[in-house]
């Protein structure tokens, strides 16, 4: 600790160099801290999937539509204790970017299934009794200010009205949330009713999206898919059935493995960044060797000057590191604010020490060379060199 | 000659003393020998002055003399210890405790103000941090420069800054002063008080004190001067500090 003055002064030796390379390392932390969150953000979808949930869809795409009728059958298949469906709706309110997922769905059996979820029993009343009755999650609510009673448009972007308009208006009669507050971002949607839908809708009447079984017996999953696939092979209307989490992950891999291009993306720019660091941290060592071999003269042995020089480097990059993570932090919640189904976007405990691990590495590796060039100095040499 | 700086008759307490010290530097296939043989003994509170035209190997005896470098034979002995028997690590902290060195161009860190280039070899030691001040404040003093404490190099005259390096020098309180052209970067009168100072640390402080210098009224303010060529002492001459 009492090297320490004498580390930052060395530091900030170079004021301009200093800041411009400590710009470099904030803008790359601050990138990795967004970019961590987003992933982490995609795969809690995954981790908080309902183990005893079996989801059930056309056999070659999510969006081919079942048959209304498969409820029914799915309900009395053997370990299947109650199901819901529900289908995309795909609107926007008032603008485009105002987008967030619509679902019709039967309003009781969903709430059923979907037990995580919790809502005032009068506004679940009022849900299955109103035809044109919505419900919204709260972080939703919060975001447009919606309260009981507004009428919500929404305007359709694969459904058109009966007379083929494309405006939707729904009467908001409940507000849900999570049991779990980290599971808000997995539910952040609206729900209306199926019924009112199906019958206002210019077509596709009589069908429904997916189906979501909840199962007795978790381990009896992978029986009671085939199952359910079983029932209707060789039917115009073949399903796939699979745990709600293998659902989540193929659907996730649609997009792309997000986890691979988020890695690939920050190995980009830590790669660079340990040149240019690299590159700073020698200049630096270099331009000092007199002052290296001065401090040696005193007494200062090579092992302290090790010791100065990595501590000159990890300073640099964990101070920075800190700013960018910080400034992650700081933006993360704004960004959440506008992007539906984000909500929970934040940077966990996790992927802090990750991030510090990194800063310490690239310390390392960064701080060792020229580190190891003050602590081989021979002072006759240096001092004759730099006389 | 003076036979007692030579070694033939030793009354008085010697502090440095070298024995058959011989120093040479390879530089491709070659052996380039620096020093030959050379015996010298030099007592406590002494001023020293060496002299001797470039390549005689004066540099290379003050080196050796302050532990940054190791003969290729023969002993150095200062105080109670063998130098040419340390490791660098101990040398290194040999050199923290009882030796303090002077340069031509004054070597202070220009990031640090001139009390924390004084402190710098204080930090190699367990004292707290108001212990260190005190230090600080004390070298300071003797050097005049109490009132300079907070500027950094680049706001101070050449003799300034030499007299913050003489604090830098002092601050640990070492046995031994190894001054390497201490003056020669300063104008004449301007090296007269840095050489006046050195007067005061060898007759008032009781510092030892060896010096290298081409200048001969630099030598003038040393108690005895020693002429080196070739890697040999050649003469001694006795100045009346």
């Amino acid at each position: 600790m009492k090297y320490l003055p004498l580390v930052w002064a060395a530091l900030w030796r170079r004021k301009p160099r200093t800041i411009l390379t400590m710009l470099s390392v904030v803008v790359a932390f601050l990138l990795y801290g967004l970019l961590t969150a987003v992933n982490a953000a995609f795969n809690t979808g995954v981790e908080l999937s309902g183990a005893d949930r079996l989801v059930t869809t056309g056999k070659y795409s999510i969006t081919q539509v079942l048959p209304y009728g498969y409820w029914q059958q799915v309900k009395n298949m053997d370990g299947v204790e109650q199901v819901t469906f529900a289908s995309w709706f795909g609107g926007y309110y008032q603008e485009e970017f105002n987008f967030f997922p619509q679902f019709p769905v039967d309003p009781q059996s969903y709430f059923d299934v979907y037990s995580e979820l919790t809502i005032d029993e009068d506004q679940l009343r009022a849900f299955v009794t109103t035809r044109t009755g919505a419900v919204v999650s709260k972080t939703l609510a919060d975001r447009y200010g919606w309260s009981l009673g507004d009428r919500i448009p929404i305007t359709a972007g694969i459904w058109p009205l009966a007379d083929g308009s494309n405006s939707w208006e729904f009467d908001l009669v409940g507000i849900f949330d999570t049991r779990d507050p980290a599971a808000r971002s997995q539910h952040e949607y609206m729900l209306m009713q199926h019924e009112y839908f199906d019958e206002a809708r210019q077509f596709g009447q009589g069908t429904v999206g997916w189906f979501i079984s909840q199962i007795r017996d978790p381990e009896q999953a992978g029986q009671i898919a085939q199952a359910i696939d079983a029932q209707f092979a060789n039917s115009p209307n073949e399903t796939r059935s699979d745990t709600e989490k293998a659902f989540n992950q193929s659907f996730l891999k649609q997009m792309g493995d997000i986890g691979l291009i988020i890695q690939s993306i920050l190995g980009a720019v830590f790669f660079t960044l340990l040149f240019l660091t690299g590159n700073t941290m020698m200049q630096s060592v270099r331009e000092r060797i007199g002052e290296l071999a001065v401090l040696k003269t005193i007494g200062f042995s090579g092992g302290s000057l090790l010791m100065i020089v990595l501590a000159e480097a990890l300073l640099l990059t964990l101070m920075a590191a800190l700013i960018g993570l910080g400034l992650a932090a700081f933006l993360l919640p704004g960004l959440a604010e506008n992007m539906p189904g984000f909500s929970g976007l934040a940077l966990d405990l996790e992927a802090w020490i990750t991030a510090l691990l990194l800063a310490l590495l690239l310390a390392l590796i960064v701080g060792l060379p020229p580190a190891l060039r003050a602590q081989r100095l021979s002072i006759v040499d240096a001092l004759s060199e730099h006389a | 000659m003076n036979k007692e700086r030579f070694g033939e008759i030793d009354v008085a307490e010697t502090l440095v003393r070298l024995e058959g010290v011989a120093k040479s530097y390879r530089r491709g296939n070659q052996d380039i020998a620096v020093l030959d043989a050379l015996n010298l003994n030099i007592e406590r509170g002494d001023f020293l002055a060496l002299m001797g035209p470039s390549g005689s190997g004066k540099s290379t005896l003050l080196n050796l003399v302050g532990g940054l470098d190791k003969p290729t034979r023969g002993s150095i002995t200062v105080g109670d210890a063998r130098l040419d028997q340390m490791s660098g690590g101990q040398l290194a902290r040999w050199r923290a405790h009882h030796v303090g060195f002077v340069f031509q161009f004054y070597n202070l860190l220009g990031v640090l103000s001139a009390e924390k280039n004084v402190e710098v070899p204080l930090l190699l030691t367990k004292l707290s941090k108001a212990q260190r001040r005190k230090h600080v404040a004390t070298a300071l003093d003797v050097v005049g420069l109490a009132d300079r404490a907070r500027h950094k190099p680049s706001e101070l005259s050449g003799g300034q800054a030499q007299r913050v390096a003489i604090a830098r020098a002092l601050v640990g309180d070492p046995d031994l002063l190894v001054c390497d052209e201490p003056t020669g970067d300063l104008d004449r009168s301007t090296a007269d008080e840095i050489l006046n100072l050195l007067q005061v640390l060898n007759r008032d402080h009781g510092k030892t004190i060896v010096m290298v210098t081409h200048d001969p009224k630099a030598a003038e303010a040393a108690r005895q001067t020693l002429h080196l060529d070739k890697g040999k002492l050649v003469e001694a001459q006795g100045v009346a500090a």
